[in-house]
């Protein structure tokens, strides 16, 4: 810790801390550009400039400047900084003058208008009139993806975006090209940026230079409601926040938290908003002469009623999506529960995670932040980079710290950073469970990661590769006192909260496989499952949002409400359950998930025990505790790895396949969204130039 | 007058072989081996009593430079990084030193390097000195092959030397830059601190010199310390390549003492300014960057370090430009703001911005239209970037516009005058850029 004295205000931070930490620290505000927590320091905005007593007689950059390399006074006082002195006052006018000077007047027509750094910070430290007489710079606008909206006029060249891709998305393709007052900003040779995370450097461009292309126009910041919620595009529940106007989702911001997402979000998570509103159900449907026909309420419950009332207890079953909240999922096994079926299944693509076997079999159980505590990971069958762009994030963090190895086993996969490739499939796993490579260097880490991805799940021999995984992870001592490494990667966000409260086949209940294949079931309720084919001949209850592949098998539809038009809980891949809050309503007739099941419980005869959302969820909190507790990981007793690890079985030879093939399309909502279309066909060499 | 026995550039004409017989013959390479054997403290102390300043502007000490370099390496291997990327308009010394005498800067690296326990270093030479290098790598092959230097040499001390040829950027001049255009980045300086003595070339301890500061080690490790800090005045001391450049009648690069003046310099090197000494009309003494005298204040001028300071100019590289009073000086300036503009790096606010600042209104000073409130304002400008940027460009781009306008002001008064009683004489389209 080291003293200093900030506008007269004595502070101790520690010693590395730079000026502008400790400047926060004694509570003094120091305007900045350039400078990010979360990114290298640039110090070249120059807005951050105070005066430090005793050093040389011109401005410091106290976002560059560290505590400890001030010297003290000539008796040992502490170092003096001045943020308030008239040196400071000139310095900041002066900057604040050279970007502007430069910088387009037309804060009427940009985006960023309203919520903008430079406006906010010219209305602080600027002065009110303009000295520069001369012609203002003219930059040619860039191509940079479907994503990014560029208007490179407005640049102040803070290179916030350069550093965020190479440092953050790991991929170099922006850059600044030219000197002097010709620099640019770019991709080069105008290519779109490849990543899956561009979405940020809009948010990160203090500037309305950078914008978000599909937001471009659409509203103004101070005419949105702000609802703060979570994330469901995968299993990492990254904190968002949702702005509405009027009934309509008009953007999706990240939020900050440090143990999930930081604060960056997938592109997918923030460019999916016009999936919500193209093609929705709102309005029931019943098939009649094989055609579905709008119907109403009634009409569609009465059908169902009819249907489920002729079919056996066991040949009715229900299937949940990978978007719904764990409420609904709970009524929905209540539901089941009174009819008398065990047939439940939440895990459409056929992973072998068993909750039977305990909480740390199936979550990321170091944490999404213990990420940066590890210091040997394995990749088993998954290609983190597409399936939680943001646990890549931070894995790439974690090896930009340094002294990181890793290894994956399964398909080769861009990842950003290095690796190590030690094979393609459950051969190479069992070599590791023995001695080799890098099993040594697993066992020689402090804290050795192993994360299962659903590539490595999703198959007939799933449960034997999850089991060999475990065994590994046992072997090189990922599992002991204050570390738990075995980590399974999730893709859907309702799945760790659908194990969680069982919504697995029961005592003799069938699977998703047995449910699907023809003949097995007279009804099977849908529950937003898209990803499933169940065989003709089954009567078929869909209930859901959008005009999907479920929708399109259904007899019967009923319109549900998507992520942002409900409130529930949400447990992400490392067991934190989540509340995400309803920032819209429903399309027409469509109604929350939880209301339907309840008023359909009613016409079976079924009443569920509650008239309101807060009622199931006491009742669900009632029944798993630890949901109720928001924003707490509760650590899992690591004692289901090494039953994991006892299960055996043995692993056929095929290698293990990408649990998501098609980073933008992984949902009903992505396949709706246009932007999300656009973004896949690029991604696959399809569209060429998108079209403004 | 500094007189030819204690010159140490005694090849700086070319008329002599450049080569290592001929190195030899002058001199270098004499007792290298037993100026190691003194050790590292030796040399540095005798650089430090020897009170040799950085030649290349700033005018550090030498020696104490080196001393900042760690004692003991930490595992971290230490380089000498010599600047010969000398972009400085109006300077041209080191050149002649690579051209003609490049033992000295050969030997002076070995030397250097092992004060500072380097085993490498590396020349990094201006992307338009062409030919420079070219003799100077065939300088260095001599060296290689006389195992002057290498791995396994004479001296006992394994030591690599290597040129690098920069891309011809002004800014690869400064210290930082320079390391990043080395390490193959784009030139643009690093902020400081850290500073390159604890982290420099690929994160490695690392000291930075001038071609000339290194060149002239050798011969004041010979001669010893005294004997430098004989010539010229206190604090000032030693033998200095001035270069005479601009309307004088014989412009060169001649090794003469500090704080020789002015007058005798042009007199005796320069053959005189062009029309005679009452045609002067100003000067611009270190390089573009410094800012002008004025021909009244060139009476007298000493020109050191402290003499050009009390002129309120700087002594930068030596490479003196007369200007007679055929010059337009507001044009003149003009022009040098245009090259300051044209090579900011564009990595800090104040210089990108308000280097294209400057530019265009002394252009259009320098035809005279604008109005006199604009000279305050331009000079108030030219305060916001000195001193609040990352590097010295800044400063630089500052310092003549500076000078032009605490010396000249009532040049461009009257240049505004006369525009302003006839501004229709010349039709002036105004230039979209």
């Amino acid at each position: 810790m080291a003293k200093i004295i900030v506008d007269g205000t004595e502070v101790d931070v520690p010693a590395e801390y730079t000026l502008l930490q400790a400047c926060e620290v004694a509570g003094v505000e120091i305007p900045r550009f350039c400078f990010h927590e979360r990114l290298s320091i640039a110090g070249n905005c120059r807005m951050c400039l105070v005066e430090v007593k005793g050093g040389p007689p011109k401005p410091t950059a106290s976002c560059a400047m560290a505590v400890k390399d001030l010297r003290p006074g000539p008796n040992g006082e502490p170092p003096v900084v001045l943020t308030k002195s008239p040196m400071v006052k000139k310095a900041r006018e002066g900057v604040m003058e050279f970007l502007l000077i430069n910088h387009p007047l037309d804060c009427p027509i940009c985006d960023q208008g309203g919520e903008c750094d430079l406006q906010d910070q010219a209305m602080a430290y600027g002065v009110d009139t303009s000295r520069f007489a001369e012609n203002k710079r003219a930059v040619e606008d860039k191509y940079i993806g479907p994503l990014v909206r560029t208007s490179m006029n407005r640049c102040i060249h803070c290179t916030r975006c350069v550093r965020f891709s190479t440092e953050v998305a790991g991929v170099p393709d922006l850059g600044a090209i030219g000197r002097g007052e010709d620099m640019e900003i770019t991709t080069y040779l105008e290519h779109a940026m490849r990543s899956e995370m561009q979405g940020n450097v809009a948010d990160l461009c203090p500037v309305g230079a950078l914008t978000h292309k599909p937001y471009a126009f659409h509203a103004r910041p101070w005419e949105l409601a702000k609802t703060e919620s979570i994330d469901v595009m995968d299993a990492v529940g990254s904190n968002i926040r949702i702005d509405t106007r009027g009934r309509e989702v008009m953007r999706i911001l990240p939020r900050v938290h440090e143990g999930v997402n930081e604060e960056w979000i997938s592109d997918k998570t923030r460019y999916v908003w016009d999936g919500l509103k193209t093609q929705r159900l709102d309005r029931p449907y019943v098939r009649k002469n094989g055609r579905l026909v709008p119907a109403t309420w009634q009409e569609a419950f009465d059908t169902i009623a009819a249907k489920v009332k002729a079919a056996a207890p066991g040949r009715i079953g229900a299937i949940a999506g990978d978007l719904a909240s764990v409420e609904e999922m709970f009524a929905l096994k209540q539901l089941m529960g009174k009819l008398g079926s065990v047939n439940l299944d939440a895990r459409q693509d056929g992973a072998a995670l068993d909750p039977a076997l305990g909480r740390a079999s199936y979550v990321f159980n170091p944490g999404i932040a213990g990420i940066e505590d590890a210091d040997a990971i394995l990749l088993i069958g998954t290609d983190p980079r597409h399936e939680a762009s943001i646990i890549n994030a931070r894995l790439r963090k974690r090896w930009r710290a340094g002294g990181l190895k890793v290894a994956l086993v399964g398909e080769r996969v861009d990842l950003t950073y290095p690796y190590e490739y030690l094979g393609a499939g459950p051969e190479t796993l069992a070599e590791l469970a023995g001695n080799g490579t890098f099993a040594d260097v697993l066992k020689a880490a402090e804290r050795p990661l192993v994360i299962v991805g659903q590539g490595a799940l999703t198959r007939a021999d799933g449960a034997a590769v999850l089991s060999l995984a475990a065994r590994v992870a046992v072997a090189v001592g990922a599992v002991k006192d204050g570390w738990n490494g075995f980590a399974v990667l999730h893709t859907a966000a309702s799945r760790v909260g659908a194990l969680d409260i069982g919504f697995v086949p029961g005592e003799g209940g069938l699977g998703t496989v047995a449910m699907t294949n023809p003949g097995a079931q007279d009804v099977v309720f849908l529950l937003g499952a898209d990803e499933v084919d169940v065989a003709p001949g089954t009567f078929v209850v869909y209930l859901g949002t959008h005009g999907d592949r479920g929708a399109h098998r259904a007899d019967v539809i009923l319109p549900g409400a998507a992520y942002s038009e409900k409130s529930g809980i949400y447990v992400n891949t490392e067991g934190r359950p989540q509340f995400a809050n309803r920032a819209a309503f429903p399309p027409g007739e469509a109604r929350e998930d939880w209301a339907v099941l309840r008023a359909l419980s009613e016409l079976l005869g079924q009443k569920l025990p509650y008239d309101t959302l807060f009622a199931l969820r006491a009742a669900l909190v009632q029944a798993h505790p630890h949901l109720g507790r928001l924003d707490e990981v509760e650590p899992a007793d690591p004692a289901a790895v090494a039953k994991l690890a006892a299960v055996g079985g043995t692993p056929d030879k095929a290698a293990f396949a990408l649990a998501v093939r098609d980073f933008y399309l992984t949902n009903p909502i992505a396949r709706a969204s246009a932007v999300m279309a656009e973004c896949s066909s690029l991604r696959l060499g399809g569209a060429a130039v998108a079209a403004e | 007058m500094l007189q030819d026995k204690d010159r140490i550039f005694t090849n700086i004409y070319g008329y002599e072989d450049s080569g290592l017989k001929g190195a030899l013959a002058r001199g270098n390479w004499d007792g290298t081996k037993g100026i190691l054997e003194k050790g590292r403290d030796w040399i540095i102390n005798e650089m430090k009593a020897s009170g040799l300043r950085g030649r290349g502007g700033a005018g550090f000490s030498t020696g104490m430079k080196w001393s900042f370099m760690p004692k003991q390496s930490d595992g971290r291997p230490h380089y000498l990084v010599v600047n010969a990327d000398e972009s400085e308009p109006g300077t041209c010394k080191d050149r002649e030193i690579m051209r003609n005498d490049p033992h000295t800067l050969i030997e002076g690296c070995l030397i250097a390097s092992f004060a500072m326990g380097a085993h490498a270093a590396y020349i990094y030479v201006r992307g338009e000195y062409v030919r420079e290098r070219e003799r100077l790598e065939a300088a260095i092959e001599e060296a290689y092959e006389a195992r002057l230097i290498g791995k396994t040499n004479i001296h006992d001390y394994p030591f690599d030397l290597y040129v690098h040829h920069g891309a011809g950027a002004y800014i690869c001049g400064e210290e930082t830059a320079l390391l990043e255009s080395l390490e193959g980045k784009k030139g643009m300086p690093r902020l400081k601190p850290p500073f390159p003595a604890n982290m420099g070339l690929y994160g490695c301890p690392t000291t930075v010199n001038n071609v000339e500061s290194i060149a002239v080690a050798p011969e004041i490790l010979r001669r010893g310390a005294a004997w430098f800090s004989s010539i010229g005045r206190p604090n000032n001391v030693g033998t200095k390549l001035f270069g005479i450049l601009g309307h004088v009648n014989t412009p060169c690069v001649v090794e003469d003492a500090m704080s020789i003046t002015f007058r005798e310099l042009v007199e005796k090197h320069g053959g005189g300014i062009r029309g005679g000494w009452d045609n002067l009309l100003a000067i611009i003494p270190g390089g573009a960057s410094c800012p002008v005298v004025p021909a009244a204040a060139c009476e007298d001028l000493i020109l050191d370090f402290d003499g050009l300071r009390a002129a309120k100019s700087s002594f930068g590289t030596a490479g003196v430009l007369v200007m007679d009073k055929s010059t337009d000086i507001v044009r003149a300036i003009a022009r040098i703001s245009y090259f300051f503009k044209h090579e900011s790096c564009g990595q800090c606010t104040p210089c990108r911005e308000g280097t294209g600042w400057m530019w265009r209104v002394l252009n259009r000073m320098a035809e005279g239209r604008a109005q006199k409130r604009e000279i305050d304002q331009l000079l108030e400008v030219t305060t916001q970037i000195e001193g609040h940027t990352i590097c010295a460009l800044g400063d630089a781009a500052a310092w003549p516009v500076q000078g032009l306008i605490r010396n000249f002001r009532h040049e461009i008064e009257k240049r505004i005058d006369q525009y302003a009683a006839n501004p229709h004489s010349d039709p002036v389209p105004v230039a979209a850029e």
